[in-house]
């Protein structure tokens, strides 16, 4: 089995000698057609929906591809298949939430809860650190499982972040949600039309696509495809796996927390319902339609995704309320598919 | 890793005290005490079950020990770590070919080379020095032209001597073999030897475990040979092979 490598410049160059062989590269390349789709599919339904369309949608995709990136580091490249990481979106989100939301909110058992009115982008650190160090008790006892084990306690995570997020009425304020998340702001300049809140996401996904291109082009990242295949292996050579894990998957989880405080801002109110397990298994879902093991792989899922899920409203057959049931019937769908036959997504370098 | 391969503080560069491994009730390795020579080839003979994998296993971190010591030139050790034997200056080849599959030729030889520091390794990029040792090493197991190719599209013969050549990329004084000369076809089979041949004449230890009397005669300069987890004879090739025990126990007629 050979998978399936960029088109080279020599036979790109060759086109232009033969256009014959145009029939021949575009057989073969499922990776330059699902490129070409997906980008040409986003740019005509942003230019026929307008302006405000697409910059929504662009900040949508920003945090999506700023979760699936840093899920990948961990599913693509170390071969942990975890659907718990919803769990430090989440931690993110309610980080930013509860240190920047100003709403007074009175528990029955405990009184007031107090507020900080911290600014943004004093409270995107904490919710990276505070995502990093929940990652890092986690994985301490994730470390032991793999495969199809490891997929059991994630899940289990999953669930239990969400059940904390719902319960600790104390801290999340439970299903009454938090209001009033701060907009980013710098110094009397508050970030708050959406063309403002999209280049802010657009700028930290750029940086969470940076580190994490710096990453899997280290030794480091190496060394991580080395555990993924066999950890026993790497580990003969000098490498002690679960120290590698337990950095990748902070790293990972500290990523997803950035992304969640994006979120929080941008929807300027977070309930429980945002992280449930349903989310999770989309963020996997992207992950695996993208390609594992590549970083652009994740890019062009969550681009695909967000096209998906925008672009079913606009159906004009589908009644609006079916429509989230029936992006999850499609995406099902497509998985089954790829499975069949393209387990390695649609530009990966791995197959699971 | 990397240390520079050490004069003789010492005749026995590995030895074993009394070291046991149970699977269940079963002892696969029972009580074994061994001594392997500083430098040259030692080959580990014994039929099937005897008990000559798990001690590799033991002897490399994969497996833990039960019970006993082993020596690494001198220092006593009752558990072994895996990650720690290149620290030990011991690395491994495996009975069935365990390559890191999905990842390139080159990258199979570019992991064992670079740092075993976390933090660093997350700001090393790979160098010069690494590529050129790397392409040194492929050119002597003749897979230089392969080197963007995906371990697991190798033929078995290739896959064979790119999990020598990575365990030669790791600089170390003592080789474990697990059946290094299994299944290769007569071309590849001269190329193993020559390849283990040019390791022993750097002073490298060299243990490996075969079947083959005739590789075993050519290429070892010491022999031990196993039964049931047990020692049944060790010492110089010709001399072993000559015992009554030996030729009855085990070659049969």
């Amino acid at each position: 089995m050979v998978l399936n490598r960029p088109p080279s410049w020599q036979s790109i160059t060759g086109l232009a000698r033969n256009p014959r062989q145009v029939f021949a590269l575009s057989r073969d390349n499922v990776e330059l057609w699902a490129n070409l789709l997906i980008i040409t599919f986003a740019v005509v339904f942003m230019l026929w929906k307008g302006a405000t369309f697409a910059v929504t949608l662009g900040t949508v995709f920003a945090i999506w591809a700023m979760l699936s990136v840093s899920l990948n580091l961990v599913v693509g490249f170390t071969g942990l298949l975890s659907i718990g990481h919803i769990g430090f979106f989440g931690v993110g989100a309610y980080t930013v939430a509860i240190l920047t939301s100003t709403t007074a909110y009175e528990n029955l058992r405990t009184g007031a809860i107090p507020t900080f009115g911290c600014p943004f982008f004093a409270a995107l650190p904490v919710a990276a650190i505070a995502a990093g160090l929940i990652a890092l008790l986690v994985g301490m006892a994730f470390n032991r499982f793999r495969d199809d084990i490891y997929v059991l306690v994630s899940f289990g995570f999953a669930i239990i972040s969400f059940n904390v997020f719902l319960n600790l009425r104390v801290i999340t304020r439970g299903a009454f949600g938090i209001h009033d998340v701060a907009r980013p702001q710098i110094g009397s300049w508050v970030f708050d039309t959406e063309l403002e809140l999209m280049l802010i996401a657009l700028v930290l996904m750029v940086i969470v696509v940076g580190i994490s291109w710096f990453i899997v082009t280290s030794s480091f990242g190496r060394v991580l495809t080395a555990i993924r295949e066999d950890e026993q292996v790497a580990e003969v050579f000098g490498y002690h796996a679960s120290h590698y894990k337990l950095a990748v998957w902070v790293i990972s989880a500290m990523m997803a927390g950035v992304a969640g405080g994006m979120f929080s801002s941008w929807t300027t109110f977070i309930d429980p319902n945002s992280f449930i397990l349903l989310e999770s298994v989309l963020l996997v879902s992207i992950v695996i339609l993208g390609g594992l093991a590549t970083i652009w792989g994740s890019l062009l899922g969550a681009l695909a995704f967000v096209l998906l899920e925008e672009g079913m409203r606009f159906l004009p057959f589908l009644p609006q309320e079916y429509v989230g049931q029936a992006r999850q019937v499609v995406l099902g769908v497509l998985l089954v598919l790829l499975m069949v036959f393209r387990p390695q997504g649609l530009v990966g370098r791995y197959k699971l | 890793m990397n240390q520079p391969i050490s004069g003789d503080s010492g005749y026995y560069i590995l030895e074993t005290v009394e070291i046991s491994r149970y699977f269940g009730a079963v002892a696969a390795v029972d009580g074994l005490s061994i001594s392997i020579p500083r430098q040259g080839v030692t080959s580990i003979v014994g039929p099937n079950g005897s008990g000559k994998s798990t001690l590799i296993n033991l002897l490399s971190g994969t497996l833990p020990l039960n019970g006993g010591m082993v020596k690494i030139d001198g220092q006593g050790l009752t558990t072994i770590h895996a990650y720690e034997t290149p620290d030990h200056s011991i690395t491994r080849t495996f009975q069935e070919v365990r390559l890191f599959d999905q990842v390139s030729v080159l990258d199979n030889i570019l992991v064992v080379l670079t740092t075993r520091k976390l933090w660093p390794s997350l700001f090393e990029r790979t160098r010069r020095e690494h590529r050129d040792k790397a392409q040194e090493i492929l050119e002597k197991v003749g897979m230089w032209d392969k080197r963007s190719s995906l371990a697991m599209d190798l033929s078995y013969g290739q896959r064979k001597l790119l999990e020598i050549g990575r365990a030669m990329a790791l600089n170390v004084n003592i080789y474990l073999l697990d059946e290094p000369f299994a299944g290769l076809f007569p071309q590849m089979l001269e190329r193993v030897k020559d390849i283990l041949k040019g390791m022993r004449d750097e002073g490298r230890t060299i243990i490996f475990v075969s079947h083959n009397m005739d590789i075993v005669r050519e290429m070892a300069d010491h022999l031990i040979v196993m039964d049931g987890g047990k020692l049944l004879l060790a010492g110089a090739v010709e001399e072993v092979l000559n015992q009554p025990e030996v030729i009855s126990a085990y070659l049969g007629s």
